[in-house]
């Protein structure tokens, strides 16, 4: 994985000073609450219902065991003893102190981390494939690329004040993992008829209350001109994308209003320009990067074979490993959804463990998942067993990746300041309720947004719930259909929404109408997507019955 | 007018009142600009040659537009005096001064200690543009 230089770590301690001294000046009252905001906001730092949030950065979610058992660390000297992995790969902590943010961030600088950009309306952390260097199915690893964003974006001079945040994703397979079309840029490393490597470029997706799918808008740019292409996308996106409204200002809005054509060509205009103007790093910096995501040494020959006689590792293996494109090897992904447990939620012993076994199993390296896990991106298929017993004994060794108990949820009321609803109780009565029936239920994701910001990907979800305010209570909408694959679509609302419990309900009939509907092997999504919203929404909003078929009263 | 703090220029300030981007067209004796943020920066790109003074205003620090406009107009050769007028806060100077702006006309002045380290902080940079400062990349490069 990459590994920072002397540049790389000067920029890196000179912010760590930077932001002590804005906190110093924000302490001793020299600078206002509405002048600090932005500056804590650039750096992560959330003022949230009860405390200081801190999101830490982790650059297209991959971690190495000292970085992970810095995270365990800090959840300890500064939080309280958890951690909570967010849909962005990043990790966030929830009870921090203002006066102790600086020496958090002097911490993570140890260990080549830190918070910068993850808030504040500029280029956020860059996204990518949590199977990146170990898929199967990949043209090439897409990290490299990513990397090199991650340098051009970070504290680029024109681009902190844009109308709105602004995120991006890189990919390079063709099942796309990272919900690449549902972030203002999203990026697909192709080869070309000629075999040269390009950047396809989708710009303008997002979900949030105006849910949008990316358009293509240039299937190919050059590698020695994309850094190049993506700034003339953000200074169009700077001038133009709109600033009267908070609403309106991600670049989808632009996007659609303007049309994809007009925006493209504005674009092109601008690329023409800038190519110019010589801001392109050379293809050697990206050769110097790709250096670092070289393989790691795998060993050849070794048994492609795991044994299957213990039911609960075999049921672990099918649920939660993906084919490793070296023979001998797999991905293997840890839970944090245990059942009744809350999504994403890992406590410092557990992120210490996994730091632990990803370096005696897994080449040193941890992946954090959009859906809030944690990928051994390369483990042994001989180890596989010892691995998931010492997991499985620190309740990681939950089987249930994509499944109905695997759900992405957002903080929700219980800490956000933004939300209406509370998101994480709904979660684990989800989790309880179907703990039993999730295998029968088979790959079903679900996704919580506690408001309308989406940051739940309710959108997303197979299911997918959006809790509102409704006159000061909390009200469940149910969506249905919405996927984040390479099959990008958005869910539908069933109708009318619910309470807790009636969220709940209401699910379980869903899924009795997609066991009974359901032909060979179609997942929920797929009987959904034949059958349509009608028999759901039957059976939803049927009135209910009593044991004996009378209606029931009140 | 408020006065300008900090000036990195040794030529001799313009004195000439700065016009709207929308009239300097037809007036043709002007020297001096303002660009709000809606403006095109392009618009005055005609106009490059007779233009001393231009001063970009930040009506709020969170409108980012004006960043753009510096550059743009950096990149089409202006080298006249850049000056950002309005919001403009200590920890924005040093975004400024890589956009091109080579002169300040705060609002409310900045402390002068804390504008010094704030120039000062970060030594390396990972873009180029048009201050001249050398990329990381170039550095890492250099002499390949």
């Amino acid at each position: 994985m990459y590994q920072y230089d002397t540049y790389d770590q000067a920029l890196v301690d000179a912010r760590v000073a930077d932001f002590r001294d804005q906190t110093r000046r924000r302490l001793d009252g020299s600078m206002s609450e509405e002048q600090f905001r932005p500056l804590r906001l650039m750096n992560g730092l959330y003022l949230q219902l009860h405390a200081y949030m801190l999101r830490v950065a982790v650059p297209y979610g991959t971690l190495s065991s000292a970085q992970m058992r810095m995270l365990g660390d800090i959840a300890d000297k500064y939080d309280r003893g958890y951690g909570h992995f967010t849909t962005r790969q990043n990790i966030q902590y929830n009870w921090i102190k203002l006066d102790e943010a600086p020496d958090i961030l002097a911490d993570l600088a140890t260990v080549e981390m830190h918070a910068i950009q993850t808030s504040g309306n500029c280029i956020r952390n860059t996204t990518s494939d949590q199977y990146a260097g170990a898929a199967a199915d990949e043209l090439v690893d897409p990290r490299p690329y990513a990397e090199l964003i991650r340098q051009w974006s970070t504290f680029h001079p024109e681009f902190n004040f844009l109308p709105r945040k602004f995120k991006i994703a890189v990919i390079a397979a063709d099942t796309d993992r990272a919900a690449m079309r549902l972030h203002d840029i999203g990026v697909q490393i192709v080869r070309n008829a000629a075999g040269e490597l390009g950047c396809a470029f989708y710009v303008g997706g997002g979900m949030g209350r105006t849910p949008m799918i990316a358009p293509l808008i240039n299937g190919f740019v050059p590698l020695d001109q994309f850094i190049t292409y993506f700034e003339a996308c953000l200074r169009v996106y700077n001038r133009y994308g709109r600033r009267d409204n908070k609403y309106k200002a991600r670049i989808k809005i632009l996007v659609h209003e303007i049309g994809k054509e007009a925006y493209t060509s504005q674009v092109e205009a601008e690329f023409a320009h800038l190519l110019t103007q010589n801001i392109e790093p050379p293809i050697a910096e990206l050769e110097r990067i790709k250096a670092h995501f070289a393989d790691p040494a795998f060993e050849v020959g070794v048994p492609d074979q795991v044994d299957r006689s213990d039911p609960d590792f075999a049921l672990w293996v099918d649920n939660n490993c993906v084919t490793h494109k070296q023979a001998g090897y797999i991905a293997a992904t840890i839970s944090l959804k245990p059942i009744g447990g809350i999504p994403g939620d890992a406590s410092s012993d557990q992120i210490r463990l996994m730091a632990d076994l990803a370096k005696e199993y897994a080449f040193d390296e941890l992946r954090v998942t959009h859906a809030q896990n944690i990928v051994l991106p390369h483990v042994k298929k001989a180890d596989l067993y010892a691995l998931w017993q010492k997991l499985d004994a620190a309740g990681l060794g939950t089987a249930n990746l994509d499944q109905i108990g695997d759900i992405i949820a957002c903080p929700g009321l219980d800490y956000c300041s933004l939300a209406n609803a509370r998101s994480i109780p709904v979660a684990q009565k989800i989790s309880e309720r179907f703990a039993a029936k999730a295998e029968e239920i088979g790959e079903l994701k679900l996704k919580i947004s506690g408001c309308i910001n989406a940051c739940g990907h309710h959108h997303a979800g197979h299911i997918g719930i959006l809790g509102v305010d409704r006159k000061g209570v909390e009200n469940y909408q149910l969506l249905l259909g919405g996927s984040e694959g390479a099959d990008t679509s958005l869910g539908t609302i069933t109708g009318p929404g619910f309470d807790e419990d009636g969220v709940v309900d209401a699910i379980e009939k869903a899924t009795e109408v997609y066991l009974a509907h359901k032909q060979g092997e179609e997942r929920f999504l797929d009987t959904y997507r034949r059958v349509g919203m009608a028999p759901f929404k039957e059976a939803i909003y049927a009135p209910k019955t009593t044991q004996n078929g009378e209606p029931a009263h009140g | 007018m408020v006065e300008t703090q900090y000036r990195f220029r040794s030529d001799e300030p313009v004195g000439d009142p700065a016009v709207t981007v929308d009239s300097f067209g037809e007036q043709t004796n002007a020297s001096a600009v303002r660009i709000e943020p809606g403006d095109d920066a392009r618009d005055l790109l005609p106009f490059l040659s007779r233009i001393k003074l231009v001063e970009v205003n930040f009506p709020g620090f969170g409108d980012g537009r004006g960043y753009s406009a510096a550059r743009i107009l950096r990149e089409a050769g202006y080298d006249g005096e850049l000056r950002a007028v309005g919001d403009v806060l200590v920890d924005q100077l040093s975004n400024m001064r890589r956009c091109g702006f080579d002169s300040f006309a705060p609002e409310r002045e900045i402390n002068a200690a804390d504008a010094e380290a704030a120039l000062a902080r970060y030594a390396e940079v990972y873009q180029p543009t048009t201050d001249g400062r050398l990329p990381i990349w170039a550095k890492r490069h250099a002499g390949k």
